[in-house]
This record gives C-alpha cells, structure tokens and sequence, in this order.
C-alpha cells in the first residue's frame, strides 16, 4: 500500500512550484460575519465552521460530523443556509455571512428561536443552532405547507436525541401554519 | 488534510491556466472536494477558487433549449421556473438529492464530477483501483450493498452517486468545455467512462478543461417527464435504484422515450435497450415490463446487491407508469 501511495502524492504534487511553508500559503482577506468585519490571515485549509469557532470565538455554530451529514454546522451565506464545514474560509471575502449568533439575542428572540423554546424542540441542544439556522432560512425557500414538505426540507438537520416532532411543530408555527 | 496552495480565479483563462498544472483542483461548491480532502482521498497541491467566475446563469436559448451556467447552485437549478415546467426529471431529480444546504452549494458543473460513495474509495487504509491504481478492488467480495451492477469491471464497481447526472442523461444535455486548446462540447452520453482498466478515469475531462456550462435541447412538445429515487431513508440518502423517464404519448402509442438509471451504474445509465424495445409500443405495464428486462439484461450483480436487479426494474416501471398516466 505505502508505495502507490507515494507514488500518487509525487504525481499529484509536482508540478506547482516550490514547496512553500505554511507560513507562505497563508491567505489575508476580509470576513464580514454578522454585519461586522474580520481582517484575517487564513492556512487556506481552514473551513468556515473552524474560523468561525476557532478563529472568532462564534462558537454557537457546532461541528458534528464535519462531513457535511448532520448539519449542526449550518450558517448563511448571503442568506442562503450552508455546511460551513465544507467550505473553506478563504472563499468567502465579500460575502455576508450570518451563525446563530446574529440571528436573536436573549430578550430579543428570532420568532423562530422563540417557537423552538416554546414548543421545546430541543433535548441536548447540540443541533438546536443549526436547526434553527436551518428554519431560519427555509421561511423564505419554496416549501410546501404541510409537516411532510417541512420534514423533507430539514432532512440535512440531524437530531441524535429525536426532538424531531416538537422541532416540526415549532417551524410550523414560525410559518404561521397550523 | 494535506497543505496546498489556494488562489481565487475571475476569469477561465486563469482559471485554464492554473487548471492544466498537474496536482491542480477546481473548487466551487467544495461539497464532494472539501469532504474528500479531509479523508485524505484528494490531496491537491493546489487548489483554484472558480465560484466566482461568471458562469452562474441560466438563459433560454434561441432554439428553445435551455443554457445552464456550471457554477449554478443546484437548488437555484432546481426550482428555476424553465426547468419546473419543461424539464420537469431535472428539478426532481435535484430535489430528490442532497440536503437543502447541500443543494445551495454544490453546483451544475460540480455534480457532473461527483466522486463515487464507496466506503472503500472513501477509506484511505483499504485497496481501491480507483483512488491507488494496481491496489485491487476491495468492494468486489466485500460491503457492496450499494454499488453498481451495471457497466463494472473486474477492477471497479463504484456507483455513480449523482441525481442530477440520471436526468441529464434522459434529456440529453450536452456539457461544454473550454481547455488549454479550445472550447468542445460533449454529449452527456460520452462525458463519463466505464471504469474498464482504469477506473481513476471517470470522465474524458483533460487537465485544465473546465465546464464552462451545459445545455439542454428544445423540450419535445406534450412530452412529460419524470425522476423516481428509490433509498433506504425517505429523504436525504442515496439512490439505491433511480430512473428518469421523458415519454410522450400520442394516441396510446410511445412516441419518444429517453430513459437512464441511477443508483445501478458506474456511470449515469442511458438505456437505449429499454427505448428502443418501448419505441411505437402501447403505453402498458407489460410494455414497460420488458422494457424494464431489457434495461437490465446485462446487470452483473454482487455478492450483496442482486436486489438492485429488481428493484431497478420495478422503479422503471413505475416511472413509466407514472410519466405516461399523466400525459
């Protein structure tokens, strides 16, 4: 196995010019995330969800699976809903980016932070920010009335603990359906 | 995830440029690349950033066809008025795939590319002809479940993943390329490869070509059209069988039918089997039964997937039913 392998990384890794330290590769640019502005410099390896947790201290958007399956990691991009974990940081200059962070604060709650509270859709809390981001955006995406359609279009938000009835219940009321 | 070098691109001829430097990857959804890198399974030396360039738009064509941009979002795609109401098995078959935050990242020319769900091409530790050639196919004789039983080789029977790919096929798009020698266009049909003797190459793409956008002919008048998925799970999972139906029936009688498989191929599968067996015939389930036969009568299935043989034929039928029960 260690051979062909060797062999694909100098196929793969030949042809770009000298090797550069991390240091070099480091990209500078600009995030705006929650209508303030971030000058950074980046290892361009680094996704949205790591700066956004690691780098900014945002750490209201969580990492679950960091392979795009459960979406706990769920922020906007220009107002659309996104993995933040397969996206790289560096990709995003000039683009507004919204994490739970700036969707409500205590005592000004987004309607839909306040149906999740009211209808108790959460047990462990890890998924709620990226439910949350995720209904926050599904109320301007077409999406049919019923709890199925509902269902259907959160199907990329997973919740280990099974809130799933109350989390419906809760965006439904959001939607104003009954 | 292995270090590389990252430049954004605002023009093709950047982006060309970079592209034909070997060790050299687009990116502009990131959702099959970034997940891939971070296994360990792609390791670019360098990566170019082409989201930005101005290829996210969809535009009718003077001749009625439809020209879709390749960094286009497949859910912008997806629910694009022209494409709900003539190319009906597109917007479901991009509907039917992925997650809603998936779909607003991975784009057009992005999913054409989409690598294969092989537990074995995902996991670094174990042969794989696809990703380490000359290591063997460790899926043939293993977990195989969901692989493929069509268009395989003794060295490779990955499955291609994509939704979108299956409806492409049925409407017969055709995917345009601009390299370091020009612009080409590709019939969907010839875009992917057999895996054969070298199951790395999946598609007759060069270093350095980059989809530029893709086009859809005309839709045929009163003909309908139709994406059926068939999974595990209700939502958000792959296909283990899927079929794309685009019929048009005039008085009881198939007048023009395009049919692909998803979910049982190596690549998207167009079944000119199946048409040509439909072609003049009633519109009847036994019809669309031996239809079904033929698309799958070169099926070689695995030791734990033969239930595709079967379930990809009901799904045929009943994509048939239902595109022509409607028209």
């Amino acid at each position: 196995m260690a051979k062909p392998e060797i062999a694909a990384r100098a196929r793969h890794r030949d042809d770009v010019g000298p090797a550069e330290s991390a240091e070099q590769r480091e990209v500078a640019l600009t995030l705006r995330v929650n209508a303030r502005e971030h000058p950074l410099r980046l290892d361009p390896r680094t996704t949205l969800l790591d700066c956004l947790r690691e780098t900014l201290a945002l750490t209201g958007t969580k990492k679950g699976c960091d392979h795009g399956q459960c979406g706990a990691c769920t922020v906007h991009v220009n107002g659309k809903r996104v993995n933040s974990c397969l996206t790289l940081a560096v990709m995003h200059e000039g683009d507004e980016i919204t994490t739970i962070e700036g969707v409500g604060q205590p005592g000004a709650l987004h309607p839909v932070q306040a149906a999740f509270v009211e209808h108790d859709a959460y047990q462990c809390g890890y998924c709620t920010s990226g439910q949350i981001m995720s209904a926050v955006a599904l109320l301007g995406e077409p999406c049919g009335p019923n709890d199925a359609d509902v269902r259907e279009s959160m199907s990329g938000n997973i919740c280990r603990c099974g809130a799933y009835p109350n989390i419906v219940a809760a965006i439904q009321q959001a939607r104003g359906k009954p | 995830m292995q270090s590389f070098k990252f430049h954004r691109v605002e023009d093709a001829l950047s982006a060309i440029a970079a592209g034909a430097k070997s060790g050299t990857r687009f990116v502009a959804g990131g959702t099959t690349l970034l997940d891939l890198m971070k296994l360990n399974v792609e390791r670019p030396a360098q990566v170019i950033d082409i989201s930005r360039l101005p290829l996210d738009k969809i535009a009718p064509l003077g001749d009625g066809g439809l020209k879709i941009g390749a960094t286009v979002r497949n859910s912008a795609l997806a629910n694009h008025p022209i494409v709900q109401r003539d190319y009906a098995v597109l917007s479901q078959a991009l509907l039917a795939g992925a997650s809603g935050q998936l779909r607003n990242m991975a784009t057009t020319g992005g999913n054409l590319l989409q690598r294969t769900r092989c537990m074995y091409f995902r996991d670094t530790a174990m042969p794989c002809n696809k990703r380490e050639p000359g290591t063997g196919c460790s899926a043939i004789g293993g977990a195989n479940r969901t692989l493929a039983i069509l268009g395989t080789s003794e060295h490779c029977i990955a499955t291609n993943p994509s939704d979108m790919n299956v409806a492409m096929a049925a409407l017969e798009a055709t995917i345009h390329v601009r390299g370091i020698n020009g612009e080409r266009s590709i019939p969907i049909a010839d875009f992917h490869l057999l895996p054969g003797n070298t199951p790395e190459r999946e598609t007759v793409l060069e270093p350095g070509d980059l989809i530029t956008h893709v086009t859809l002919p005309p839709p045929l008048p009163a003909s309908r059209s139709f994406y059926l998925k068939l999974r595990d799970r209700a939502s958000y999972e792959f296909a283990l069988a899927s079929a794309a139906v685009v019929v048009r029936v005039a008085e009881g009688r198939i007048a023009h039918v395009r049919i692909a498989l998803g979910g049982v191929g190596t690549k998207p599968w167009r079944s000119t089997e199946a048409e040509a067996l439909l072609a003049g015939e009633p519109a009847a389930e036994a019809v669309f039964r031996r239809a079904a036969d033929a698309a799958l009568s070169g099926a070689k299935p695995q030791s734990q997937n033969g239930f595709k043989l079967e379930l990809a034929r009901r799904c045929l039928v009943h994509a048939l039913k239902q595109a022509t029960e409607t028209a």
